[in-house]
């Protein structure tokens, strides 16, 4: 993989296609239109607003965004944890083909840890401090497996810790948390998440509090890990360098909704979106000129509580108000981003697929993206 | 490039005592034994992973912690000891920007009198009044000079991080310590506040010493770079021979780990076993040496001085540094390491019983 030649940008038809339509059928989780909204004091916070994806065993999504984009808020419903009095959920979410919006506590908790886990950003937070790591690892199996007895979850845990790289793991089984340092703790949660072999995990920036040494040993984990149980993955980041090297597609959020979706070529390679343009030149990179300016994105993201009307980027795009632009008062719908068709790489946007390749080709290719 | 430095650290060291009640039973080496140099108007980077002593090493230069040993020495004047009355002439030379825009701002008092304290503690009245001076200095980072009435809390984290940058300009500084600016901040507010940073340093001619962890923002920043390994440097030269001619390979390993948006899918990286060991009980000899592929018996006796290789300005600590001008391309050779047992106890094997 050292294609940091650009690809030929603009021209849909040069554009690296997919090897199938990824319809969703065959995925192990779909969501549709999913739509979350919280009431509180201010008002309402759409915080999600008409999101659908699809994930299929063995392939990782990306979800790129920015505070307040909705993604964690997203990660969040599908795995049911939502405060079902403060939070209205509609749309479809399906895991393994059963419904998980409107499901009951009880029945989302089953789900939970077996088909589903999560691992979180912060490890120290997720485990009890007061709990040894082997016991909260134990625990989790035998909630999923009430007839094991305490040797077999023992086992099970110590397996699950030798699996993930720690090392001496009958020893760090009976350690706390405050024993472990910070890439093992997240070596730990992994462990933890994996116990049940669930078929989807859900990742929310695994590896943001981890030093880059660290980070690398915990994407290779993952991979490794995808490889033998071919998991769903789910990688929730802000760093498109992490999502260009463990993600197969990628969502890009913004504002609640989907920007820009399509597989990691078609959208870090020929990215469609001014938002997505934006995000990769504000990007300093280790290749390039390093003298030159970066391009950063003007203003800031948008409070979901008082989204701008249209196109919620549109305060922030360079390329809104040209005459004839409908970006302040329409949503844009997501559509297919070339004018080939449906390739699966799509974007919501006003500006034509024509305007988009000569706008990218004039301003955005010039200043350095996909240098 | 000749001139006297502005800031010139010798054997810069903190060790933090560890108390078990009232016993002390430890030193955690935060700082052991930095040397560099800052000229006026020039940018050095202070890279490394969590640990490694950078943020100590910022905190000691403004003098917010004392140091245990070693001498710094700011425009020619010996302030490693200096008390607060002497050290207030230098606060005018020499401000810090801190990491965290929401704490670093008393959030009761209003934009305006943030950024016009310093000027108030050193008895400074700017031709044309304070808020003048205040609302120039507010334009300068852009904000709206507007606002000096307002509040911190209604300003988002960019601009915040504009209000420290602001307050840290007010008294025309020679030298900012800048630690993590922008690390705590939106991908795309980022480039915002480097561009800004960036704008400044050169309209300015001011000199930088920029602690950071990401080595992309410290390229996009810096002209020299030095790369630090708990609590030493293993690595300084400029821009150009850190990021294209690495000779530690500690530092190769750091480049290679981050995952670069040009590059997709898993590139064939140097892959460094275990954590950082702890810097209670750094390993003898090359602090390194228990996460490198190349440690031989020579690096657990003998520590490596940091030194120029190549007459250069390029200086590295290491028994068996890469040759000057080897790139980094050859890299997918490099097994990992199998490293030689101390440190973080990551890299024991178990002995199968």
């Amino acid at each position: 993989m050292d294609s940091s030649d650009p690809a030929p940008s603009g021209e849909p038809d040069d554009r690296p296609t997919v090897p199938e339509q990824r319809t969703g059928q065959d995925a192990y989780l779909r969501v549709s239109d999913l739509r979350v909204r919280f009431d509180t004091e201010d008002g309402v916070v759409r915080a999600v607003d008409g999101v659908s994806f699809a994930v299929e065993r063995g392939r990782t999504l990306g979800i790129v965004g920015e505070s307040g984009s909705g993604k964690s808020v997203t990660s969040l419903a599908i795995l049911g944890l939502h405060d079902p009095r403060r939070t209205t959920i509609t749309g479809e979410i399906s895991v393994g083909g059963r419904q998980v919006v409107g499901l009951g506590d009880e029945e989302v908790r089953r789900l939970r840890g077996r088909d589903m886990a999560m691992i979180f950003q912060d490890p120290l937070s997720a485990l009890h401090p007061y709990y040894t790591v082997g016991r909260q690892i134990a625990e989790a199996y035998r909630v999923h497996h009430p007839k094991a007895g305490r040797r077999e979850a023992r086992k099970r845990a110590v397996d699950m810790l030798d699996r993930v790289g720690i090392p001496q793991p009958a020893r760090r089984f009976d350690q706390y948390p405050h024993e472990f340092s910070g890439g093992m703790r997240q070596r730990a949660m992994i462990a933890m998440s994996l116990v049940n072999d669930p078929a989807l995990l859900i990742a929310d920036e695994p590896t943001t509090a981890l030093d880059v040494t660290v980070q690398a040993q915990i994407l290779d984990l993952l991979a490794d890990l995808q490889a033998e149980f071919h998991s769903a993955i789910i990688l929730i980041t802000h760093d498109l360098g992490v999502v260009g090297q463990a993600a197969d597609e990628v969502l890009v959020m913004y504002g609640g909704r989907a920007v820009e979706q399509g597989s990691v070529e078609q959208v870090l390679r020929s990215p469609q979106h001014p938002y997505t343009w934006g995000l990769l030149s504000s990007v300093p990179s280790l290749h390039g000129d390093a003298d030159a300016d970066l391009l950063p994105i003007r203003g800031n993201p948008p409070s979901l509580i008082n989204l701008p009307p249209g196109c919620a980027f549109h305060p922030r795009c360079r390329y809104a108000d040209r005459p004839g632009d409908r970006s302040r008062t329409e949503v844009p719908e997501l559509r297919p981003a070339g004018s080939a068709g449906a390739d699966g790489h799509l974007v919501a946007c006003h500006l034509t697929a024509e305007e988009r390749a000569a706008l990218y080709a004039e301003d955005v290719a010039s200043v350095g993206v996909a240098r | 490039m000749t001139d006297e430095p502005l800031l010139r650290v010798r054997g810069l060291t903190k060790h933090f005592p560890v108390r078990q009640g009232l016993r002390a039973t430890g030193l955690v080496r935060a700082v052991d034994g930095l040397d560099f140099d800052v000229r006026p108007g020039e940018t050095l980077g202070l890279v490394g992973e969590s640990g490694c002593g950078k943020t100590t090493t910022g905190r000691m230069l403004v003098r917010l912690l004392e140091p245990t040993a070693g001498t710094i020495e700011f425009a020619g004047r010996d302030i490693t000891h200096a008390g607060r009355r002497e050290l207030r002439p230098l606060r005018q030379d020499l401000q810090i920007i801190f990491q965290d825009p929401y704490a670093s701002l008393n959030p009761r008092h209003t934009v305006g009198r943030i950024v016009a304290m310093p000027l108030q503690v050193n008895g400074i009245k700017p031709p044309g009044g304070i808020k003048a001076r205040v609302q120039e200095l507010l334009e300068l980072v852009g904000l709206n000079p507007e606002h000096y009435n307002r509040y911190p809390h209604e300003f988002s984290g960019g601009q915040r991080q504009r209000i420290g940058i602001a307050r840290a300009l007010a008294l025309r500084p020679k030298l900012i310590v800048a630690d993590e600016p922008v690390s705590a901040l939106d991908v795309s507010i980022q480039a915002q506040v480097v561009n800004l940073l960036r704008d400044l340093q050169r309209d300015l001619g001011l000199a930088f010493v920029f602690i950071a962890h990401d080595l992309a923002v410290v390229r996009h920043f810096c002209q020299r770079v030095a790369v630090m390994y708990l609590g030493r440097i293993v690595e300084i030269g400029d821009r150009a021979d850190i990021y294209e001619r690495p000779q530690h390979p500690y530092t190769r390993a750091l480049l290679s780990a981050i995952p670069d948006v040009t590059r997709l899918g898993p590139a064939g990286r140097i892959r460094l076993t275990g954590d950082v060991p702890t810097p209670l009980d750094p390993p003898s000899g090359c602090r390194f040496r228990t996460r490198c592929w190349k440690a031989r018996d020579i690096c657990a006796t003998e520590e490596p001085a940091l030194v120029p290789r190549d007459g250069g300005d390029q200086a590295t600590a290491c028994h068996f540094p890469e040759p000057a001008g080897a790139g980094l391309q050859a890299e997918a050779a490099v097994a990992v390491a199998e490293p030689a047992g101390r440190g973080a106890g990551a890299n024991v094997e178990e002995v199968s019983p």
